[in-house]
């Protein structure tokens, strides 16, 4: 291949094949100074930044913070027209429909859902997509419920399973969207039709037929791409030739995703760095400023801060706050030991003070103790003052992952255009002990969900005992929790097939099923209090246990006490050794998360009083998090007993939520930085995968909760996103606030 | 009750914060001890008086606890110890500060200075990076009124810091009405002039937050009609400190 757009740029593998990879090493320049470089907003940054926050303003005064609606035109890569803030103000163009802020229906997913979030905003599917997708075309939902077992609805109407992907699209798929500004679409079209060519054998075996639609379906959906950026007057055939083009290019495959996809997340990868060398080549030529640069990172990040998809009441108490997951993986290390950061690090960061602060895109900082300085202390500053980063251990992930990964949701590290994963949500853990101990019965409605085990019938637990019947209740749970996914994305692949995002991917992937667990402190505690402490059972006159008494203390998960922490570390292991022994679809590789984003707060109000004192639908600590106020040794001692959760068990990661006042942290400014950074390289040296840091006093949260008006962009990180924190429900805004806030008084 | 132990070995604990950023350089690992012999007016753990309550944990279990963080605190931060008076469990601090010493790990002590200058005492000195020091009272009368002792010893704990080079942090709670006099708050500024290893001064302002604490005991407060310090208070007595 040969394109005078790569004139400049050092020549290599990545001129023969699609391998990005090889072209990001061949010709980044790491940056290792700090951030006085940086430019601020330009007038018309400003000006257009102002229009969006009028449209913010229209869109939270509507009912139910959705602004408009087409309810005609069913959502696909080349559906709408193009679509505009304020043309002459855009340095970068394109919408998902023909205006901001108007959200699209995709019933692909599932018709139902559609119907239902339309209604909850006084709208209607239009008659016709209706007549369609009932009577004509079935959906991914209708095909999992079509093959749903009664093990599996049990378990999921009792919130054994719970935020199963089979009503809504399951997301977590990273395009790489840097493809389309370094080849251009045509070059991605001919590389695919090799691969049919590849696949053009002998047998026409159900493998080869599956993978043979799937190619030409996503040279379909690329073919759409080029069409949609036409709307828009450019040629996106061919190579980017410059970086406003880059990132123009780039984000036209982004826009792809999220007008023919509404999965749980939409995540964007990792290309800052690659796009910097595009500014790099154009700073170096003289045809672009420092501003102009800013200018256009500054208007890509607004376009991201508009993505919206329509969402029932119901998603939104899981994930609340209209939350897209446009995660954007910045910084980390190469293997060859050269830093990855470069100025274009440090600009997409700047977005939060160009833009002020906001939940998206999900900036996502990765960690290596190896980072320069200057990025280092920065990106804490921009922590300190905004609560918008999250921070991911590359000195852990590299290992596996190398230095091309990116973060899909809140912390599933794939390599980028390489690998994808099955969204699996998460098994409640704790009802799971529960269960244990009833025999299978629920503990809040008392119906026999699972078949009849024995229930333990002792007036004292034996920890013995208990944990005979967990292990084989983990068993029961882990089988019928594969049953569900594999059925869940055998029907996704068939009825929802996320087609561009897949174009953008090489023809062999490495697939993950990507499971998770919810309520991992609460069993940890629990086990804790049966096996140190006396933990006496209260059952109602049909046997079924419902309350717990403790004699005596107990050893709690998140004060790095080896006595309990080793039990959440088992518990971890155990229960992913237990899923692998159940074949996945497609092959694909089992992992676990500990990761619950908001649900925390919905699973605990389905679960039942459990054995270390937690309440009947009292929330669970969000993600890997202790129960809160349970930690009493301060905060270095959580994030010691979190970092003892084993990555390697827990490959799609390990999420802790962590919060601290300003005055604790240090006395000053500087001091707060250094501190901070100190308190990351200690964190992740102890092996710690992912923190969210929080630097807020509770006052503020409290005083944001009754005077929203005056909080218009204060933003938040929960487990694995930030959100603003305005958008939360009540019931969340108070979960945030009781949460332990790290203080010294 | 718990059996009483050697106090050289094992210390009597109230609780521990792992990560302590306002109690000296850094990240510090900040161990509270038990016991205190000084009876402040305004104290804000008015439950680590009481030398019978607390837990014994051994030298050994404590260490080993603390090298659990070097990750965390070796960068510039280290060990403070507090209280309670720490120094007056001097034997135990000697058998740690050892051991940390050996590690290189940072060791200070945050104390009132209110002690004799055993044999004992000055030997932790020689293991010990830098000493916080909370002046109680520049002015000895108001000095007894406020905490039940006369300054006497802990301004000559100060001199001997200073004649042994060991840096010191001084620390003035700003009571409002009982520490931020002018004419006292100059007499400080006096006598810190005198020092020669003081490289920082620092004004904690008063809060009432630890009240709870002596009403959960039963205990009367005295400083009821005593309002909080504010930040303007706090800027008076640092600009006639002449600090930043």
């Amino acid at each position: 291949m040969k394109f005078e757009q790569w004139d400049g740029f050092e020549k290599g593998d990545w001129q023969s094949e699609i391998n990005v990879r090889d072209f990001i090493q061949r010709n980044y320049t790491p940056y290792e100074g700090d951030a006085t470089f940086l430019a601020g907003p330009t007038e018309k940054t400003t000006k257009l930044w102002d229009e969006v926050l009028e449209l913010y303003k229209k869109e939270k005064a509507s009912k139910g913070g959705v602004l408009d609606i087409d309810t005609k035109t069913i959502s696909s890569v080349n559906s709408h027209e193009a679509g505009y803030i304020d043309k002459d103000l855009e340095e970068i163009v394109g919408l998902q429909t023909d205006a901001p802020l108007k959200r699209a229906i995709m019933p692909y997913g599932g018709i139902r859902i559609v119907e239902k979030a339309c209604a909850a905003y006084d709208r209607k599917v239009d008659d016709e997509v209706e007549e369609i997708f009932h009577n004509y075309r079935k959906t991914h939902n209708d095909g999992v419920f079509s093959v749903y077992t009664p093990d599996i609805r049990a378990a999921r109407s009792a919130h054994l399973l719970t935020g199963l992907p089979d009503g809504y699209g399951r997301g977590r798929i990273i395009g790489d969207y840097r493809r389309v500004a370094l080849y251009g679409v045509d070059v991605l079209i001919e590389e695919k039709k090799k691969d049919l060519v590849i696949l053009d054998d002998d047998c026409m075996t159900e493998d080869v037929i599956r993978e043979r639609e799937e190619i030409s379906e996503q040279i379909k959906s690329l073919n759409d791409l080029k069409a949609m950026a036409s709307k828009y007057g450019f040629d996106i055939s061919r190579p980017a030739s410059n970086s406003k083009e880059a990132v123009q290019w780039l984000y036209f495959g982004y826009l792809g995703a999220v007008k023919s996809q509404d999965g749980a997340a939409m995540s964007l990868g990792r290309t800052s760095t690659f796009l910097d060398i595009y500014f790099e080549r154009d700073l170096e030529n003289g045809t672009i400023t420092e501003e102009e640069v800013q200018e256009i990172m500054d208007h890509f990040v607004m376009k991201l801060r508009l993505v919206r998809f329509l969402r029932t009441p119901e998603y939104n108490e899981l994930f609340s706050g209209d939350p897209v997951w446009v995660t954007e993986s910045i910084g980390g290390m190469g293997i060859d030991g050269r830093t990855l950061v470069t100025k274009n690090s440090f600009r997409i960061l700047h977005t939060l003070e160009n833009l002020g602060p906001a939940p998206e895109p999900n900036l996502t900082v990765l960690w290596s103790v190896n980072l320069p300085d200057g990025f280092k202390r920065y990106t804490t500053d921009l922590s300190i003052k905004t609560s918008s980063i999250q921070y991911e251990s590359d000195d852990l992930m590299r290992i596996t992952l190398g230095d091309d990964y990116g973060i899909a949701c809140c912390v599933s590290p794939m390599k980028i255009g390489k690998q994808m994963q099955f969204f699996g949500a998460r098994a409640n853990l704790a009802k799971t002990l529960l269960y244990a101990i009833n025999g299978g019965r629920d503990e809040m409605s008392g119906k026999q969900i699972t078949p009849k085990f024995a229930p333990i019938t002792s007036e004292y637990l034996d920890y013995d005992e208990v944990m005979e019947k967990f292990n084989q209740m983990m068993d029961y749970v882990a089988k019928i929790y594969i049953k569900a996914l594999n059925a869940i994305h055998y029907m996704h692949d068939k009825y929802c097939y996320e087609a561009i995002e897949m174009a953008l991917h090489d023809k062999d992937i490495i697939r993950t099923m990507a499971c998770g667990i919810a309520g991992l402190s609460v069993v940890a505690d629990s086990l804790s209090a049966i096996k140190y402490a006396k933990v006496k059972v209260i059952r109602d006159e049909t046997g079924l246990a419902t309350d717990y008494e403790i004699e005596g203390d107990f050893p709690k998960f998140g004060n790095d006490d080896e006595r309990v922490d080793s039990i959440a570390v088992d518990i971890v292991k155990t229960f992913m050794n237990k899923l692998r022994r159940y074949p996945t679809y497609r092959n694909s590789k089992h992992t676990l998360s500990i990761l619950t984003i908001t649900s925390n707060v919905v699973y605990g109000k389905a679960t039942g009083n459990t054995p270390d004192g937690r309440r009947m639908g009292a929330p669970f600590g969000p993600g890997a998090n202790p129960l809160h106020g349970r930690d009493v040794n301060g905060a270095l001692a959580v994030m010691n007993s979190i970092a003892k959760l084993p990555f390697d068990y827990a490959e799609d990661g390990i999420s802790y939520t962590f919060s601290i006042t300003p005055k604790t942290l240090g006395k000053d400014e500087d001091t707060r930085i250094t501190n901070l950074v100190n308190m990351l390289d200690g964190y992740f040296k102890q092996t710690g995968h992912h923190i969210n840091v929080n630097v807020f006093d509770r006052s503020l949260l409290i005083d944001a909760m009754e005077h929203p008006e005056n909080y218009p962009q204060l933003t938040i990180r929960v487990s694995g996103y930030a959100v603003n924190f305005t958008k939360l429900t009540r019931e969340q805004q108070l979960d945030v606030i009781n949460r332990t806030i790290h203080e010294r008084i | 009750m718990e059996e009483e132990k050697d106090l050289r070995y094992y210390a009597k604990v109230h609780s521990i914060e792992t990560f302590g950023a306002v109690d000296g350089p850094g990240i510090r690992f900040v161990l509270f001890l038990q016991g205190c012999h000084l009876q402040c007016k305004y104290c804000h753990n008015r439950d680590t008086w009481d030398m019978k309550e607390g837990k014994y944990q051994s030298v050994d279990d404590i260490y080993n606890m603390i090298l659990k963080y070097k990750n965390y605190i070796t960068p510039n931060g280290g060990v403070t110890v507090s209280g309670g008076e720490p120094l007056l469990q001097v034997k135990f601090l000697i058998e740690l500060f050892t051991k940390l010493k050996k590690k290189k790990i940072h060791t200070c002590i945050d104390t009132s200075g209110m002690v004799a200058l055993t044999d004992d005492i000055k030997h932790l000195l020689t293991l010990t990076d830098l000493v916080l020091l909370d002046i109680k009272h520049i002015d000895s009368e108001k000095c007894k009124d406020l905490v039940g002792f006369d300054n006497k010893l802990e301004l000559a704990f100060a001199k001997y810091l200073s004649e042994n080079n060991i840096p010191i942090w001084i620390r003035q709670v700003l009571v409002p009405g009982y520490t931020d006099d002018e004419k006292d708050l100059r007499k400080l500024k006096d006598f810190i002039s005198t020092l020669n290893t003081v490289e920082k001064v620092e004004i904690l302002p008063y809060h009432s937050i630890g009240k709870y604490k002596w009403t959960k005991l039963g205990l009367k407060y005295d400083l009821d009609n005593i309002k909080d310090a504010t930040s303007d208070d706090v800027k008076r007595a640092k600009a006639i400190l002449g600090i930043s």
